[in-house]
């Protein structure tokens, strides 16, 4: 028998009901056009503990979530809570057994304020209790260490701040179960630890918890159980004695084998599966010439965002630049007025020498400046048009897809077939609605289109949010690759400090829309990242 | 003497912009209220011109002003059943059966009126006035002001109402949000199909009753296709109230004035052709967009059906 | 708040068209049905009464040549808004575009043909009313493009502004002297425009139909097309792919209306020669609806355009005969357009049934499946 890595105690709670499942699922299979997203899904969730469901991209995690919650109905099989079988029919239905949300994607109303987006579902009719829900919101705040402004309009909240608030919405309704389906995307590493410090307590308490996520050490930090879906079907369980008893290395070892099949092996030992990095990238030499540098921008501030402020850096030839920071402090409006997307008011931006201050979005692209974008649904894909399309979006009218205006149908499915095949893209087929894609798959194919056609030099903006641990690695060579081998230049603006010390040369730090500092990545870097980050000055 | 002709030219304007904006301002709350819940009506005028002619019927057989303003109520309110089963439940373009809606409203309506009275032309008396003491003694303004049917002082009481819940109901909340982003109040736990539903059938019977006021109080007859854009002034109005009833209010009885405004230039003896006075409200609200730039804020889920997990 | 599915590139089917088509059969037979069971409520004989229709709509030589040229205009119409509505540009103000440019073209069209030589005066005129159609969008469009402010609010007040200001038009500087009734003079019926050979039916009705073939051939096989359609699915991802959204928004904008203004051209020149005051065929509402029905493809409105050339041409007849008011069509068409709406929602229901499975999912439909 293996030793223990871990204590047990005070992991397993003293109120648990070790008998009986909360929920158990049987048999659940549910299929979309082209896609069987269920295929025969059986599961326990039992009570005080911490349910983690893995999977790659497009296994079929949402979907079964999707199920539980009401949002679908399935095709077949049953559901069981506390031992008596529940039809789910709506989300009312799911609230109603105890079982609350935290959706992938944000149900957030921009225009509501917090508060009011709180309220939704609380009362019936003409009654309102404002006041209560007040209460309990800064109870549950204070309970997670979230300090928000109940009254500010929740779409000017920062991504991280934003699922901070769907945490607490879902825990206002889950009573029995809760579902958090990527709940940590956004969050800081602060942020994640207190959400971690709440599942602890909710735990304890007795609820049931089902955790979705794809990084594995998080994973592993609070799940008693682990499920792993693999192309719709369960690939199996490891029960809480395995999953407490085995050392770390190995347990991911076996995950990953779980998760992946025969492509496992090649993420053995990988910085994306241990969640940190080891080995600094040796050091480079980069050439001087500068592909893109800013020169004292600003932009306004819209909508209760910071702006930026009298930002200036360079991009060499080759390097990868990182931005750190807190979300929400300026990142998109950087990389918005890089992208021509959003005017500049003071200050200028060059590519490759010449001023692009006043040159279209069009323009920067022929010149090959390529975003990746953040918000991969509201403007990165139409969810309308074919995966195809979509991956040639931003070669409308050009060569070889149309001709003199008129398109070539069969160069653009060939290319996109290549694509889907390079960067391994679930989907039926090409001709799929892209809005029909898993999350993960979606950010794929944002990353397809936009590393393909030469670029010279690529924004990201948190590339790999969203990506199972396969597909990240995947990502992160390429972009390394770029780097290294064509020159391409990056910017990777991401908030996860472990991906910036994985790829980046240098790592310049956003906060409130200032620059605080440009750091170059050797040992000890993270220390004077971190320190930037929370407002210090630089040395 | 131009005292005299200005407080006529106050007074026909007032009472005239009254007569004129009370349809608009009911049919506009209305359209408001399911704009706000995500459904645009554009059969609104379909629904008006059933209200108008249900109500001058009942009113025409029961001798009975209110039971008809009733009557064109509930015939909205049936319109609007139509739209709630064929948007709202089965999630079909709200565009296409608004406009079937609008046509078969104005089918009906015309054939029916042909048939019955076509040849008799019967109207109804005017609708008594409750004149409200003290103020309706104010010079020149408190006899148009103040001396108005009751249905009109329930008109402004609705906008009170609209306001009060949109703003500080859950109701307002959910109807609020069905507009703005369907799957999270769903998400919530609370039907969309329900909320929508209420607000589709809010707009019915309120449109119904603009309708009815058109042709009970206003005309004293009803005559096929009368409301005469009214019910797509109202969708304008909504609009550009951005979800505050008290811009209805103002927006209708803008409009209402500047329709009565050559009656009462007539008054005072100018004589503008018909057409100019026309287009001077559609004129002046362009030139307000422009001058201002105003942005009407429409709701993000406007016109769109939900149906739950699709994406 | 229009989401049409792209046909852009994926299929090549040709059948994709007929489908709105064939499913229009059976809502046209249930709304005729609803419509004779009205008619035998009030004692007419409804074989009789769609007997007659068909007869002036469609199985008479001179009822046919009148269905066809009536569908000319309904077709520029309708090029124009598809232009539009892919866009999701609500472009409501059809009227007022469709009535000015038909003003300001029997205005100046009597002036114009008899100074200039034949042919040359009819396409100036023609040039002239897509040019008025087209004007007439500007303040819209350009208010939606810089302001961002909603069309739907801009575009009916430029429509009753167009109504009325026509009428003013026609009452004042182009009234004819030689009427009594205000009307603008006539266009000599050797001036308009020529009849097809053999028939009675004017050269607009091919306009119009290249009209049609060239929006649908532009909408589905150009980069002018896609870059629309992705405007109207998602307007954010418009800026973020680099698309010039304002150019975008004013140019659709001002070819809808300059494909309306043609329909108010081709329908004087074709048709009247002259306007009188307050004349409104009010083409516009049941047109949208028709539009819509077609899923925004080009092609297909050409029979639902069609049908509706015949009913409305014919009802006219038949209504009269049955001594019916002519607005009898009207409650029929409506009633039509609802049920059009529900074999649409029957189709897309049966679609999502042969998609649930319910015992042994086949492997090959596992995610990822078609490329493993
Ligand atoms: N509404 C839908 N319509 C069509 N296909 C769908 C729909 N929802 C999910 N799918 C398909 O079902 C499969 C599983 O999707 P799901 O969202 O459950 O994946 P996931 O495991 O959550 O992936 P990710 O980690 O990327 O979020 C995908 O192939 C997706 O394309
Ligand atoms: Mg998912």
């Amino acid at each position: 028998m293996v030793e223990m890595t871990r204590p047990v105690a005070g992991r397993s709670g003293a109120t648990r009901d070790l008998s009986a499942p909360v929920v158990e699922i049987r048999g659940i299979c549910k299929a979309f056009p082209g896609v069987v997203a269920n295929d025969d899904v059986s599961l326990a969730v039992f009570g005080g503990e911490v349910h983690c469901l893995l999977g790659e991209n497009g296994a079929g995690k949402s979907t079964l979530m999707n199920i539980l919650s009401g949002m679908y109905q399935p095709d077949a099989g049953s559901i069981m809570v506390d031992g008596q079988e529940v039809r789910i029919g709506s989300p009312r239905d799911a609230l109603d057994l105890g079982i609350g949300t935290v959706y992938q994607h944000t149900t957030l109303i921009p225009v509501f304020t917090v508060l009011e987006n709180l309220l939704l579902g609380q009362g019936r009719g003409l009654s309102m209790d404002q006041k209560g829900a007040l209460a309990g919101l800064k109870k549950v705040a204070a309970d997670l260490g979230v300090d928000v402004d109940p009254h500010v309009q929740a779409g000017r909240l920062a991504l991280g701040q934003q699922q901070q608030v769907e945490i607490i919405k879902a825990l206002w309704g889950g009573s029995r179960v809760l579902i958090l389906d990527e709940p940590t995307s956004m969050l800081t590493p602060q942020g994640i630890v207190e959400l971690e410090r709440v599942l602890l307590q909710l735990k304890e308490r007795g609820l049931a918890i089902i955790f979705i996520t794809h990084k594995l050490h998080e994973a592993l930090d609070v799940g008693d159980r682990v499920t792993v879906l693999r192309q719709g079907r369960v690939v199996g369980t490891l029960e809480p004695d395995t999953v407490h008893a085995t050392p770390r290395p190995e347990l991911q070892e076996r995950i990953v084998g779980m998760m992946f099949g025969e492509e496992a092996a090649a993420l053995a030992g990988v910085a994306e599966v241990r969640g940190q990095v080891t080995g600094r990238r040796a050091r480079r030499e980069i050439s001087p010439e500068a592909v893109l540098e800013l020169r004292g921008v600003s932009v306004e501030p819209q909508r209760g965002e910071v702006g930026i402020h009298d930002v200036s850096l360079i991009v060499r030839r080759g390097e990868i630049l990182g931005v750190a920071g807190v979300d929400g402090n300026g990142q998109r409006e950087l990389a918005e007025a890089i992208a021509g997307q959003r005017a500049i008011h003071r200050g200028d931006i060059l590519l490759g020498g010449t001023s692009i201050r006043h040159a279209s979005i069009s323009a920067r692209q022929r010149q090959g400046l390529r975003y990746v974008t953040d918000d991969r649904l509201g403007e990165g894909t139409v969810s309308s048009l074919s995966v195809a399309v979509n991956l040639v979006l931003k070669r409308i009218g050009d060569g070889p897809f149309w001709r003199r205006g008129l398109v070539r149908e069969d160069a653009i499915n060939e290319c996109a077939l290549g694509l889907v095949e390079g960067f391994d893209i679930k989907t039926p087929s090409v001709q799929t609605r892209c809005g029909t894609l898993s999350g993960g798959n979606i950010q794929k194919l944002l990353l397809a289109r936009e590393l393909s056609f030469e670029p010279k030099i690529v924004v990201y903006n948190k590339p790999t949010h969203g990506l199972d641990v396969k597909t990240t690695h995947v990502v992160r060579d390429r972009i390394r690759e770029l780097a290294e081998k064509e020159y391409v230049s990056a910017l990777l603006i991401s908030t996860d400090l472990e991906e910036l010390l994985d790829l980046c040369d240098r790592i310049a730090v956003l906060f409130r829309g200032r620059l605080t500092g440009v750091v170059e990545n050797r040992v000890g870097a993270e220390w004077e990242v971190g320190r930037l980050m929370v407002g210090g000055e630089s040395r | 003497m131009s005292n005299l002709l200005t407080s006529t030219f106050l007074a026909a304007l007032i009472s005239g912009g009254i007569l004129a904006g009370m349809p608009l301002l009911l049919a506009g709350l209305g359209e408001m209220v399911s704009e706000r819940a995500g459904v645009l009506n554009i059969g609104l005028e379909g629904m008006m011109l059933m209200g108008g002619y249900a109500g001058f019927v009942v009113a025409l057989y029961s001798h009975s002003h209110w039971l008809g303003l009733f009557g064109g109520l509930l015939a909205g309110l049936v319109a609007s059943t139509v739209m709630v089963i064929f948007c709202v439940r089965l999630g079909l373009d709200q565009i296409v059966v608004g406009i079937a809606l609008l046509v078969t409203a104005e089918g009906i309506t015309s054939v029916l009126q042909r048939a019955q009275f076509g040849t008799t032309y019967p109207r109804l008396d005017s609708m008594a006035a409750l004149k409200i003491p003290v103020l309706s003694g104010i010079p020149a303004l408190g006899e148009s002001l103040f001396n108005q049917p009751l249905v009109v002082y329930v008109g402004l009481a609705l906008v009170a109402v609209a306001h009060w819940v949109l703003r500080s109901t859950s109701m307002g909340l959910h109807l609020r949000a069905a507009g703005e982003k369907p799957q999270a109040l769903d998400a919530a736990g609370v039907s969309v199909t329900a909320t929508r539903s209420v607000a589709l059938l809010v707009t019915g019977s309120l449109g119904g009753l603009g309708g009815a006021y058109m042709s009970i109080v206003g005309a004293g007859i009803f005559v096929p296709f009368m409301t005469h854009g009214a019910g797509f002034i109202g969708i304008v109005i909504a609009m550009l109230s951005r979800g505050r009833a008290v811009w209805v209010l103002i927006g209708a009885f803008l409009f209402g004035m500047s329709v009565s405004l050559s009656t009462a230039l007539q008054l005072v003896g100018v004589n503008v052709p018909q057409d100019v006075v026309n287009m001077l409200p559609f004129v002046a609200v362009l030139v307000a967009l422009v001058i201002f730039a105003r942005e009407a804020y429409l709701p993000a889920a406007l016109g769109s059906p939900y149906v739950r997990g699709s994406r | 708040m229009v989401e049409v599915e792209g046909e852009v590139i994926p299929r090549k089917r040709w059948g994709a068209w007929l489908g709105p088509v064939g499913q229009s059969i059976g809502p046209i037979l249930l709304g005729l049905v609803a419509g004779g069971i009205l008619l035998l409520l009030t004692g007419r004989n409804p074989l009789a009464f769609y007997g007659d229709i068909l007869k002036r709509g469609l199985f008479s030589s001179s009822g046919v040549q009148d269905s066809i040229t009536r569908m000319a205009p309904l077709l520029l119409m309708a090029a124009g808004l598809i232009v539009a509505f892919r866009a999701n540009i609500w472009n409501i103000g059809g009227d007022g575009q469709f009535l000015l440019a038909a003003a300001i073209v029997s205005g100046f069209g009597p002036g114009l043909v008899a100074v200039l030589p034949a042919g040359l005066g009819l396409v100036v005129l023609c040039l002239l009313a897509a040019l008025v159609g087209a004007l007439w969008t500007i303040i819209p469009a350009l208010l939606k493009a810089v302001y961002g402010m909603n069309e739907v609010i801009t575009s009916l007040m430029m429509t009753f502004v167009g109504v009325n200001l026509a009428n003013l038009l026609i009452k004042g500087p182009f009234r004819s002297q030689k009427t009594s009734v205000p009307q603008t003079d006539v266009i000599p019926h050797d001036k308009l425009l020529p009849y097809l050979p053999g028939t009675r039916i004017h050269v607009g009705i091919l306009f119009a139909l290249v009209a049609v073939g060239a929006v649908y051939y532009v909408m589905t096989r150009t980069s002018f097309g896609l870059r629309l359609s992705v405007l109207g699915a998602n307007p954010r991802a418009a800026v973020h792919v680099g698309i010039d959204v304002r150019r975008l928004t004013v140019v659709a904008f001002m070819i809808s209306g300059a494909f309306i203004g043609l329909a108010a051209g081709v329908e004087i020149l074709g048709v009247w020669g002259y306007v009188r005051a307050d004349w409104n065929p009010n083409f516009g509402l049941t047109l949208f609806a028709l539009v819509f029905l077609a899923r925004l493809n080009a092609l297909a409105t050409i029979p639902l355009v069609g049908f509706y050339a015949i009913i409305s041409m014919g009802g006219h007849y038949a209504a009269r005969r049955a001594g019916l008011p002519d607005d009898f069509m009207l409650m029929v068409v409506g009633l039509i357009l609802l049920f059009m709406t529900l074999t649409e929602y029957v189709a897309a229901r049966r679609e999502r049934r042969a998609t649930r499975l319910v015992a042994g999912p086949k492997a090959a439909l596992r995610p990822g499946g078609a490329h493993e």
